[in-house]
């Protein structure tokens, strides 16, 4: 069943690529959402940089991504927003090389522009009255916000556990949420419709972001050169605009 | 209607193998995960308070949908069957729109509409304090927009098909409108009608992207048994896989109990 399987995922990702030009070889890398933006720019400049290579994210929740990969889905890169993620991938032999740090990322409060629920820090999240969101517990953001809350000695009444990073920070730009906890570099992607308030680095969490070939790749070649490319001058460059710190 | 035998021999070869490979097609998915079933542990896996909670939201979702569906539902159906207005087919359209719209779009959709600084949930929320999203009020509205149009689209169909002749009988004999449609209408459309409820039920008990993207995500409070299993997938594959086992066999056993033995007449 696996080959049918990949015929007909790429068959789909060509589709979907409208208008694209005729790529000698097309590089699948699954990206931690929290990673959209930044990775966006950098497929761009790697493109450009590997003339014939077509770069394809696939963007969801490090713990989805995971899952895609262990139970076979076919990708040439991993990128994920912890360790966790990470060592289950490499436990479970999928791994083609040895994972690498390539960026590493805050955690900030975010509240709809102007916000309107006076939030000031994490004691607020304890608060019943406000509709706080969380990204789930298997997601690294999820993980990384219960314990910096954990840390700040905060018990959060959450109203809502979103899938991912993206899902929450959308619902807060919506002015649906309150506040919520996402990355730094989340609070910096929006165009204006979220305001970010700063976590007490003794309470903050660091995330590593680590990076790995995996065994199913097509095209080692062209996915050790992606990966070499994120951690290269230009590709550091990329990241520190969208907010990441080198590692 | 009567089943004449006689015409039908053995199926054409060609036929039956493409037959086979479509069932094929939703049997092997379905083993897929039956083996992944950790039997030993599913009873300790049911009794667990995130599976409870789910059963007990799910429960109370897709039955509130279907009931929603069947007051609204049926007069919508007897509108775009019965009553020659302009642009009917438009308004047709945008009923079937839910059953083509991905559920996320339409869960975005319900977010622009009713969320607190929503089109009509801003004024709602102003006048009464009355917040839909991430409440189990959220839950039943994301599940009813999806699920509705399959009891409206079943309806209108029966509806259109009828013979009308019987209506006009008991009108003649003096029946008024009310009791027409109570005593003649409905009880002729009455397996299209279960069969499109179960149908509707089924589609809610399903739901999932309109419900994570409108009513959010919350154990005990919006978290239904499909968001569970997306949420438990990532973290605890056995009670994903257990849910999934839940989900399956209520849904089957609802569609051959209900379904079937309804519309054998169709």
């Amino acid at each position: 069943m696996k080959k049918p399987l990949r015929i007909l995922v790429v068959t789909l990702l060509l589709a979907a690529c409208s208008g694209g030009a005729d790529a000698d070889s097309e590089l699948l890398v699954s990206a931690a959402a929290s990673l959209t933006d930044a990775f966006a720019d950098i497929e761009e400049a790697f493109e450009a940089s590997r003339p014939g290579t077509d770069v394809v994210l696939n963007l969801a929740g490090s713990s989805a991504l995971r899952e895609q990969i262990l139970e076979g889905a076919p990708a040439d890169v991993f990128a994920s927003a912890n360790r966790f993620n990470m060592d289950k991938v490499v436990q479970g032999g999928e791994a083609a090389t040895e994972p690498q740090v390539f960026a590493t990322n805050l955690l900030q409060i975010a509240v709809p522009a102007g916000n309107p629920a006076g939030v000031t820090g994490l004691a607020d999240f304890g608060r019943d009255e406000l509709l706080i969101g969380l990204c789930a517990e298997a997601v690294p953001c999820g993980d990384f916000a219960r314990a910096a809350l954990a840390n700040g000695g905060v018990a959060p009444s959450v109203d809502s556990n979103e899938p991912d990073v993206r899902a929450l920070i959308t619902k807060i730009e919506l002015g649906e949420l309150d506040a919520g906890i996402t990355y730094v570099t989340d609070v910096a992607s929006t165009s204006g419709g979220v305001d970010g308030i700063d976590i007490p680095l003794e309470d903050n969490v660091v995330a590593e972001y680590p990076i790995v070939v995996l065994r199913s790749t097509g095209d080692a070649a062209a996915a050790a050169a992606f990966v070499e490319f994120v951690l290269s001058n230009e590709g550091q460059a990329i990241l520190d605009e969208h907010g990441f710190t080198a590692p | 209607m009567k089943r004449s035998r006689a015409t039908v021999g053995r199926p054409p070869t060609p036929l039956l193998v493409l037959a086979l490979l479509g069932l094929a097609f939703f049997v092997i998915p379905l083993l897929g995960l039956l083996v992944r079933v950790p039997w030993s542990e599913l009873p300790t896996l049911l009794k667990s308070a995130v599976v409870v909670d789910a059963m007990r939201i799910s429960a109370i979702a897709s039955i509130s949908a279907t009931v929603i569906s069947l007051v609204l539902g049926i007069p919508l159906a007897w509108l775009l069957a019965r009553v020659e207005f302009p642009g009917r087919s438009i308004v047709r359209g945008i009923v079937t729109l839910p059953l083509v719209l991905p559920p996320v779009v339409g869960g975005a959709a319900l977010l622009f509409a009713l969320g607190r600084r929503g089109l009509v949930g801003e004024p709602l929320y102003e006048a009464s304090g009355l917040l839909l999203p991430f409440s189990m009020g959220g839950v039943i509205i994301a599940t009813t927009f999806v699920a509705m149009p399959f009891l409206v689209i079943t309806v209108e169909g029966a509806l259109r098909n009828m013979d009308q002749r019987y209506e006009g009988a008991a009108a003649t004999l003096g029946a008024r409108r009310w009791t027409v449609m109570r005593r003649v209408t409905l009880p002729m459309i009455a397996p299209s009608l279960i069969a499109g409820l179960v149908l509707t039920w089924a589609r809610a008990f399903g739901e999932f992207g309109a419900t994570i993207t409108f009513a959010g995500n919350l154990q005990g409070r919006t978290q239904t048994l499909p968001l569970a299993v997306f949420v438990a997938l990532e973290s605890d594959r056995d009670t994903a896989v257990a849910i999934s086992l839940i989900m399956i066999v209520v849904s089957l056993a609802v569609i051959v109990a209900l379904r079937d033995r309804w519309t054998r007449a169709l």
